[in-house]
């Protein structure tokens, strides 16, 4: 078990390096050290002397790859990338344009994402899974078929409208919710109520389609046919034994989200004004700030991959078959 | 003259090799019967045609011509010509002959005065009702026409008497849902007449904040949503195919650096990625403005450009499907036997393999295409989309959500970017699901 | 005395078409009752009908089903959930795959006895490691929580007896209960289950394939044939006087040939020394090989020309991965494979997939599933022509191709134009002669044949059984036959070869190893098998 987890942390740091390197590559294809000299320096002429000193004192002075300069080991450490990289591994993400510290903002702006993005999960699974079990209650019924051409028209909406027009009807004209913004403490929820519903809602249509073809494909084992000629009735047979074989193929496709929470959602949170990780992403996007874009993109594959390794530990507890001995 | 771009040489390559492949399958009796399947069901039937619908538009829009007084223009500017360039001030409401918001009017006598001026280019005096009816009336003919040599067609296939053969279809007892086929072929062009026949006396969808008819950007955008689909499927496809189905059969290392490239590439969230590479691809095009010659240009370029994007980093999801698929397929006894036989790994592939993925690929490349559509107009919002001159759904919908804002509210962009969009989208995903029930085994046991 | 259950005329429609057609017969208290017929025939069909568990496509049309005088079909569902489990407790073939993966087998069983006899928790779980004790199971305390599929196969199947018997009921039905087993532990759940029809006086309604199996356990027999009752009978006058000609040659074709095949002295056409097949077991942060599992371990054995030998073992005994290191298939770790050709020998395992190549005309395979040996894509003639082009065997050009393809359907007892056609539309044992077609085509020497015929009816199996005799005698073919069923070795093989845990524990004249067997495992296989088979046998 211990080694399983060591080898899967292990296998991750491969993984996260690739990640910044594709960054890196995006970065510094089209940016170089001196453009952000720069655009930084706020002085009408620059020097080049000026950009020399501004490089040295940020640390872009080194080369990108391969410092001939140095030799041995060094040729590779003494570089931008491996630089640049230690530090994202060290969770220090440096400056963002505007001269914050990225970290420092992340920590901040966490928490606002979070308490959007985990209701709106947590309903959503438990709703989606309900309605799931009780459209295979009622399987090959009008009930079904209906619910399934409801469940597609859902699923082909595009989100941005569920947004658009759930803030119009809830507040432009009903004055149910405040159209956006944020506060914090326990006043949030009349800021929180209308995101949620609207997330938990346009995610219905594919929730339920997917929780649906799960229990029907369960549902044909030969298990529960054991568990019918022992006489059980069709709820018991779907609470005590379809629910609990089928949230094993579920877990794969909900564990691995659950840790991507924290960066939130891009469309929610603008659409909003809720100050999170979402809005933050999106405002760097297009101020062009790639400070802020690579630490998120670092920040959201290894969250990806813890969410991997979640999803093989919660496989070993909850299906017994799993063990991690080998 | 003929003046393509890039796009529209892309978009006839995959007609053209639609085609092709078409043609290949028809050979193969099972594919035939499962095609038969799969329009056997009504939805199935109406969502094909509202597809045909859309993908006709977008190849109209796809052949393009210079002409001296009204610079690029496609074969569908000509066809809705009138509202292509009749422009209007401002915002105007669905019908209306006057504009939306007042202006402020000098008048003769120096009196200033808040006025709701009318509109250049609505005829107001044509009966709507009337022109209906002579809409349903056209269309009426024109479907009876067509169906009439459609029903020819199919009674000498089927060696049968065309009143008899017309006789079953009324009563739907041929094979094919041809009835419903036939009331869905009325409708449609029942509602593209009415829209372009109105279109040259009333902005039908009205107009929006530069007098724009909203009808022609909706229309004009169905290209952009086609091509954004269908096209990105093409750069994905080779991709998903040549790595899942090496990873899953050559195994060992190959398999390692395969897996290790889409779980990077899949940990990194989808939209920050696109946004980076867009951000990228932006600077570049600014850096390299001998590219392109025109606006034109450089906006299509910057279309194939998110295409591109969107196509490497969409194939992981296939890839990894692929893999197993193959994986397991390579273990299975018909492969044994194969090797047995000393055929070679390219053999195997071809032969084996790939006609036994076919129908993973064709259900995820149907699922995939409604799910870019949206993601369209989701990128243009988050300012990574399509460039801001081209006609897309996104950019109505970016732009209508300030609209959304005003006093009183400018409803018809995002009502109509809304009505186009849902109606693509719903006819893909009813069709793929319909195309998964037929083609998906786990499903066929149901 | 009153018959348990009396089925009256019971019929059974999909749509418009009849799967079960008025089949009516009674089974008395503590009577055993063998419902007997091959694929296909509507005896699980009856079974399910009887439990009322039928798919939602298949409907009763007419008939009933007394139990003890009431009639099921005429039970509202919720009075029905009351029988289920409690008065018919039904059993199934594949114990693999009928028990709940996450629940512990404890926790499957007790909750039939909460469910019916509302026993609270601690009576449920002490009746239940009763229960356990009673079918067999070892450590009925410690095994309580364990989960099914820390259980092997006829453990599995000695918990769904458990959990069938916990409410006592007056009936059983075991729908294929030992088919999925392997004979020696078939013949454990056999006799268990007979041990509880005395103690208990339990009536079965037993559903099966296998006339062994039949002979062995039933009072009395009734025969499926497409959805009709032929014949019904007791047991022993049954088997000594079959009135109906199918009935007759299903009994024939149980045990296929009775007399041994002369022994040949030919020249080995195929050595393999001490062949050894280990997979490696990875463990740890850096997954270094810790231990492996010796597939097969250090095995020899001859094959001479227009010679067949029988490799004989139970499932996991390695006998496959024997046929895929022969064809290089699977990687030897050890061991040589020597093949004669052209009066020369030819060191299989050394060679490279090139020098490999010529070689793969004079070695081929056939396979146990007939539905995927053949590629669904790919019409009969293209998947008989496949080896012919790889190969280059035969007539160069696709004329000439055809025509051989042709030959060869007719040889396999198939029809020339069954080559346009595909693979689905063919029965399980029309695939097999496709396959063995396909084999035929490049004309080898020596065929691998992978259980060609556990997956096919009696009556089906003869017949491929027969047609690759005929083979043997027209082409001087050899054949390594793998199988686990005892019974068809006298009518295939020449020679055999009985493999326990990647060894082979002893090997001779069939005649020899099955009149006087020598190793203790051998002689626990012979006495596994029932005793109708043995009969014979002997």
């Amino acid at each position: 078990m211990l080694a399983y987890m060591v080898r899967r942390l292990i296998y991750a740091v491969p993984i996260l390096i690739g990640v910044n390197l594709i960054t890196f590559a995006l970065f510094f294809m089209v940016n170089t050290p001196d453009d952000m000299a720069r655009a930084q320096l706020e002085a009408k002429q620059t020097t080049p002397e000026m950009i020399q000193a501004w490089k040295q004192s940020h640390g872009y002075d080194k080369p990108l790859f391969v410092n001939n300069e140095s030799s041995g080991l060094d040729t590779v450490t003494e570089t931008l990338f491996v630089q640049e990289s230690l530090k994202l591994f060290m969770l220090d993400f440096g400056q963002a344009d505007n001269g914050r510290q990225i970290s420092e903002d992340i920590q901040e702006r966490m928490w606002p994402s979070l308490a959007i993005a985990l209701p709106t999960f947590l309903i959503g699974l438990v709703t989606n899974i309900a309605l799931a079990l009780l459209i295979v209650l009622f399987r090959g019924s009008v009930l079904d078929t209906a619910t399934m051409i409801v469940a597609v028209a859902i699923m082909s909406i595009s989100g941005l409208f569920y947004i658009i027009a759930g803030q119009v009807l809830f507040s432009k004209m009903l004055h149910w919710v405040p159209i956006s913004g944020y506060e914090s403490g326990w006043e949030m929820w009349r800021f929180l109520i209308l995101p949620v519903a609207i997330g938990v809602f346009a995610g219905l249509g594919a929730g339920v389609r997917w929780y649906r073809s799960i229990f029907l494909e369960e549902i044909n084992k030969d298990y529960i046919r054991t568990a019918r000629a022992k006489g059980l009735s069709e709820i018991r047979l779907l609470f005590g034994h379809l629910l609990q074989n089928g949230l094993l193929p579920i877990l794969t496709g909900v564990v691995v989200i659950i840790p991507t929470l924290f960066m939130g959602s891009l469309i929610m949170e603008s659409f909003f004004g809720i100050p999170g990780l979402g809005s933050y992403t999106i405002d760097a996007i297009n101020a062009q700030d790639f400070g802020i874009v690579k630490a998120m993109v670092f920040l959201g594959a290894l969250l990806y991959i813890i969410g991997l390794i979640l999803t093989d530990l919660s496989y070993a507890f909850f299906d017994p078959r799993v063990r991690f001995d080998q | 003259m003929m003046a393509p771009l890039w796009s529209d040489y892309m978009i006839w390559l995959l007609v053209v090799a639609l085609w092709g492949w078409g043609l290949i399958l028809r050979r193969s009796p099972q594919v035939r019967e499962q095609w038969i399947q799969i329009f056997q069901s009504r939805i199935a039937m109406v969502s094909a045609i509202i597809l045909l619908a859309y993908a006709s538009v977008a190849l109209l829009d796809s052949v393009r011509f210079d002409t001296a007084q009204k610079g690029q223009i496609t074969l569908l500017d000509m066809a809705f010509e009138s509202i292509a360039t009749q422009s209007e001030r401002t915002y105007s409401a669905p019908f209306a002959d006057r504009e939306y918001n007042q202006s402020l009017v000098t008048r003769d006598n120096g009196d200033v005065e808040q006025q709701y001026l009318p509109l250049k280019w609505v005829q107001a005096e044509v009966s709507i009702g009337w022109a209906t009816l002579q809409v349903l009336l056209s269309a009426a003919l024109l479907t009876a026409l067509l169906v009439g040599l459609h029903l020819a067609w199919r009674a000498r296939v089927h060696k049968l008497g065309l009143a008899e053969y017309g006789r079953n279809v009324w009563r739907d007892q041929t094979r094919l849902p041809w009835r419903t086929a036939y009331v869905t072929v009325l409708l449609m062009l029942f509602v593209w007449g009415w829209l372009g026949y109105l279109s040259q006396f009333y902005h039908v969808l009205g107009t929006d904040k530069v007098g724009q008819d909203v009808l022609y950007t909706a229309i004009k955008s169905i290209r952009t949503g086609v091509l954004i689909g269908v096209l990105t499927t093409l750069v994905m496809l080779p991709l998903a195919l040549f790595l899942g189905i090496s990873a899953g059969l050559f195994k060992g290392w190959v398999d390692d650096a395969i897996q290790y490239l889409y779980t990077t590439l899949n940990s990194i969230p989808g939209v920050l990625l696109i946004a980076a590479a867009v951000l990228v691809m932006q600077t570049i095009l600014n850096n390299n403005p001998q590219w392109f010659g025109s606006t034109e240009e450089r906006a299509d370029l910057r279309l194939l450009f998110l295409v591109f994007i969107l196509g490497m980093t969409s194939w992981t999801g296939l890839c990894r499907l692929l893999r197993a698929e193959t994986l397991k397929l390579s273990q299975v006894d018909f492969v044994t036997s194969a090797r047995a036989f000393g055929v070679s790994r390219l053999t195997i592939i071809v032969r084996h393999i790939m006609p036994n993925v076919m129908h993973i690929v064709l259900i995820a490349v149907v699922l995939d295409f409604s799910g870019l559509v949206l993601a369209e107009a989701v990128l243009s919002y988050v300012g990574v989309g399509v460039d801001p001159t081209t006609h897309s759904w996104g950019n109505m919908i970016n732009q209508a959500r300030l609209e959304m804002a005003r006093e009183p509210m400018v409803w018809w962009s995002l009502f109509s970017a809304f009505v186009f969009m849902f109606l693509l989208v719903l006819a893909a995903n009813l069709f793929s699901d319909r195309v998964q029930k037929v083609l998906d085994p786990r499903t066929q046991t149901r | 005395m009153t018959a348990v259950l009396d089925l009256r005329q019971l019929t059974l429609q999909a749509g418009s078409e009849v799967l079960v057609d008025s089949v009516s017969f009674a089974i008395e208290p503590g009577e055993i009752f063998a419902l007997v017929g091959e694929s296909g025939s509507g005896k699980s069909l009856t079974a399910m009908a009887i439990m009322r568990l039928l798919p939602d496509a298949l409907s009763v049309t007419a008939g009933e089903a007394h139990l003890h005088g009431q009639n099921l079909f005429a039970l509202p569902e919720m009075a029905m959930q009351k029988v289920r489990g409690k008065k018919i407790a039904m059993i199934f073939q594949e114990p693999m795959t009928s028990l709940n993966p996450v629940m512990t087998i404890g926790a499957q069983v007790s909750e039939v006895l909460r469910l019916h006899l509302s026993l609270s928790g601690r009576a449920a779980r002490q009746t239940t490691i009763d229960l356990f004790e009673e079918v067999g199971i070892p450590n009925p305390h410690e095994r309580y929580g364990w989960y099914p599929h820390q259980l092997s196969g006829g453990q599995k199947q000695r918990v769904m007896i458990a959990m069938a018997l916990a409410c006592e009921p007056d009936l059983l039905i075991a729908d294929e209960p030992t088919t999925a087993l392997d004979v020696t532990i078939q013949a454990q759940v056999l006799s268990l289950l007979k041990r509880l029809r005395d103690r208990h006086g339990l009536s079965i309604l037993f559903i099966t394939h296998d006339m062994g199996v039949v002979y062995e356990m039933a009072d009395r027999v009734a025969v499926m044939q497409k959805g009709r009752v032929i014949e019904q009978a007791k047991t022993q006058h049954f088997f000594d006087h079959p009135t109906e000609p199918y009935t007759q040659k299903l009994l024939a074709d149980a045990v296929p040939v009775s007399e041994f095949k002369p022994v040949l002295e030919r020249p080995p056409l195929l050595e393999v020394t001490d062949l050894k097949v280990h997979f490696p077991i990875k463990k740890g942060i850096l997954q270094r090989t810790v231990d492996h599992v010796r597939a097969v371990d250090g095995v020899s054995l001859s094959i001479g020309k227009g010679e067949t030998l029988a490799l004989v073992g139970e499932s996991g005994s390695g006998k496959s991965t024997i046929g895929q290191a022969i064809l290089k298939l699977v990687k030897a770790t050890h061991g040589r494979v020597v093949f004669q050709q052209n009066a020369q020998s030819h060191e299989l395992v050394a060679l490279k997939e090139k020098q490999m190549k010529p070689l793969r005309q004079k070695l081929q395979v056939i396979f146990q599933d007939p539905f995927s040996a053949l590629n669904p894509r790919m019409s009969v003639g293209e998947i008989i022509r496949e080896g012919m082009q790889s190969l280059k065997v035969g007539p160069r050009d696709k004329a000439g191709q055809q025509k051989r393809v042709s030959e060869l359907l007719e040889q396999v007892g198939l029809l020339p134009e069954h080559a346009q056609r595909y693979p689905h539309e063919f029965s399980g044992g029309q695939r097999q002669r496709i396959g063995i077609a396909r084999a035929l085509a490049v004309e080898p020497e020596l065929i691998i044949c992978d259980e060609p015929t556990s997956a096919l009816d009696v009556s089906v199996r003869a017949q491929v059984l027969s047609l690759l005799n005929h083979l043997q005698r027209q082409y001087q073919l050899s054949f390594l036959f793998i199988t686990h069923d005892l019974s068809i070795i006298p009518a295939v093989a020449h020679k055999v070869a009985v493999m326990q845990a990647g060894k082979i524990v002893e090997q001779g004249e069939v005649e020899q190893v099955m009149t006087q067997p020598q190793h203790p495992y051998t002689r626990q296989l012979l006495d596994s098998a029932p005793s109708l088979i043995r009969k014979r046998l002997a």
